[in-house]
């Protein structure tokens, strides 16, 4: 159920609408409704296991939906789409694997054709703006085993960028890292975001450093999902309905914490029952 | 041409993380290859049909999911070892298949028949050109199959093709070397080549150095042999092939170690963590 306009759904990049998501007969997503309108920054936000990785496979097509649709520029998609870039939890690479930077960042051009062309040189200048981009020039011809945490996201964010995607989605890029480093990561995409028009969907468990340029939250638990402003999603009321359980919401420095509540009654209708909690 | 085929497909093959894969369809094409000669039918023949039934065999139990990948090869190297005991022991008793065993499972490149020749040229051919066309995405998806899906590799379709060539690659290096020897062309420049390389692009061409290497002195070593012992007889062919890959193997680990002592941080502490 949403309350969005259909102004708003015509020029939305992303729209998902009423997607259901089971794998093995457990409910992992119900009812799933957001947008995503160009150059915006989304994080969604939710608890290890909420289903965050499952939505944005869903996004990428390549998780299958048992309801509902997943637009992109008003096209539903259904198998993997070239213009959403994307950024994965964890990718181990072997230290000793003879690949270098910018031939990884290049495959996200050319690393799915088939044939006997050969890397153009349009390619080889855009993975070097690419690699400008995310600061991460100086790591071009070093192997992409040898890299370190933030050094291989940052690799990876060229990588996913290089193919001038629309959309980019990150799956909690921000784990892992030290706050200052989490920081950084996040004014780089933020910058990325606005200069290259590309709308960003990120997915962490901790929004807080994601509040100061988050244009919107998509917020999973309970395998269901409130959208729209921090404003309107994250407080005590919207976020107890989603959980199904009282929990609070404080602020503390700046800070959101959500806390769970006393266990009064526990509500567990789901949010379409509710007065719509999609509030744009 | 063996040589080059089987160094470009086993660098793809450690990448893979499929060299196990690969020395269990070097067993399987033992028993394609005792099938053949108990048929008294080509033994190329055998040693292709069989190594392409094992890759299939294995594609179809889940050698491409990495959690199920033992299973399945562990699973078609125990049927195919022994199928392979079972022809081999019917040939060895059948009165016109004498030195098929040896054949069978160690090669000679001295005793090729010339009406082989065209097909192996043939598809040694094939397998560099569908390993070139196939290049990227099998790489892609070597270094991350997630990304590689993202990105919409045909990750199924990819990597069934890559078993087929590899298959094939075993088949045309069991004739030379034999069946049970074969590995050692395909893994061991592979491995030496990307030890000592900073792209796949030089690995993959040090690796073909480093094979027709091998190959070459394996042939002039063994023709050499000869004269070596007042007995005139000579040492195999496959044997001397082998002794060099090994050799070039240790030279280029300790000078991939010393240079990495040098420039970068340990693997064994990734590996220790598990990695894949």
């Amino acid at each position: 159920m949403t309350n969005e306009t259909s102004s708003t759904i015509e020029n939305a990049l992303l729209d998902v609408v009423g997607v259901d998501v089971s794998i093995a007969g457990r409910v992992i997503l119900h009812d799933v409704n957001f947008s995503i309108n160009g150059g915006e920054f989304t994080g969604l936000i939710g608890s290890n296991g909420a289903g965050k990785t499952t939505l944005l496979r869903v996004i990428l097509g390549l998780q299958a939906i048992s309801q509902g649709t997943v637009t992109m520029h008003g096209h539903e998609i259904t198998s993997t789409n070239r213009s959403i870039g994307y950024v994965p939890q964890k990718v181990l690479f072997d230290p000793d694997m003879p690949v270098r930077v910018r031939d990884f960042v290049a495959m996200g051009v050319d690393g799915h054709r088939y044939g006997i062309a050969r890397r153009s040189r349009a390619t080889n200048d855009t993975v070097e703006e690419m690699l400008s981009a995310v600061e991460a020039d100086t790591l071009a011809n070093r192997r992409v085993g040898a890299l370190s945490g933030g050094e291989q996201q940052r690799v990876l964010m060229a990588h996913a960028l290089v193919s001038r995607p629309d959309l980019l989605l990150l799956d909690e890029p921000l784990a892992n890292l030290d706050p200052r480093s989490a920081y950084e990561i996040v004014r780089l995409l933020h910058t990325i975001a606005t200069r290259q028009h590309v709308a960003i969907l990120l997915s962490a468990h901790d929004m807080n450093p994601l509040l100061p340029v988050m244009d919107r939250v998509v917020y999973v638990a309970n395998a269901k999902v409130a959208s729209g402003t921090t404003e309107q999603v994250v407080r005590t009321e919207v976020l107890s309905a989603l959980y199904g359980h009282h929990v609070d919401v404080v602020q503390v420095h700046g800070r959101i914490l959500v806390v769970g509540g006393d266990d009064d009654e526990v509500d567990t209708r789901f949010v379409s029952d509710h007065p719509p909690l999609v509030v744009e | 041409m063996v040589s080059v085929v089987s160094a470009i497909v086993g660098v793809f093959t450690v990448l893979r993380s499929q060299s196990f894969a690969g020395h269990a369809l070097t067993d399987v094409a033992m028993a394609g290859g005792a099938g053949a000669s108990l048929a008294a039918v080509a033994p190329l023949v055998g040693f292709l049909g069989g190594g392409i039934l094992g890759a299939g065999a294995m594609d179809a139990i889940g050698v491409q999911r990495v959690k199920d990948r033992d299973i399945a090869t562990g699973v078609v190297l125990g049927a195919a070892t022994g199928l392979a005991a079972l022809f081999l022991y019917l040939a060895a008793s059948s009165s016109g298949a004498t030195g098929s065993t040896q054949l069978v499972l160690f090669g000679s490149v001295f005793t090729v028949e010339s009406s082989t020749l065209p097909y192996v040229a043939v598809l040694s051919a094939l397998v560099l050109l569908v390993m070139y066309l196939i290049r990227r995405p099998l790489l892609f998806s070597s270094l991350s199959t997630e990304l590689a899906a993202a990105r919409g590799v045909r990750l199924r379709l990819v990597g069934s093709a890559f078993m087929v060539m590899l298959a094939v690659a075993v088949g045309l290096s069991s004739i030379v070397i034999g069946s049970i020897l074969s590995t050692a062309l395909l893994i061991g420049p592979a491995a030496s080549a990307l030890k000592a390389s900073r792209s796949i692009a030089r690995a993959t061409w040090l690796a073909v150095l480093l094979g027709v290497a091998a190959t070459w002195l394996g042939i002039t070593f063994a023709y050499d042999s000869f004269y070596w012992f007042p007995s005139r007889r000579g040492l195999p062919v496959s044997f001397f092939v082998v002794m060099v890959v090994v050799v070039e193997f240790i030279v280029l680990t300790i000078a991939g170690g010393l240079r990495a002592r040098r420039t970068t941080p340990s693997s064994a502490a990734w590996r220790a963590v598990g990695g894949a």
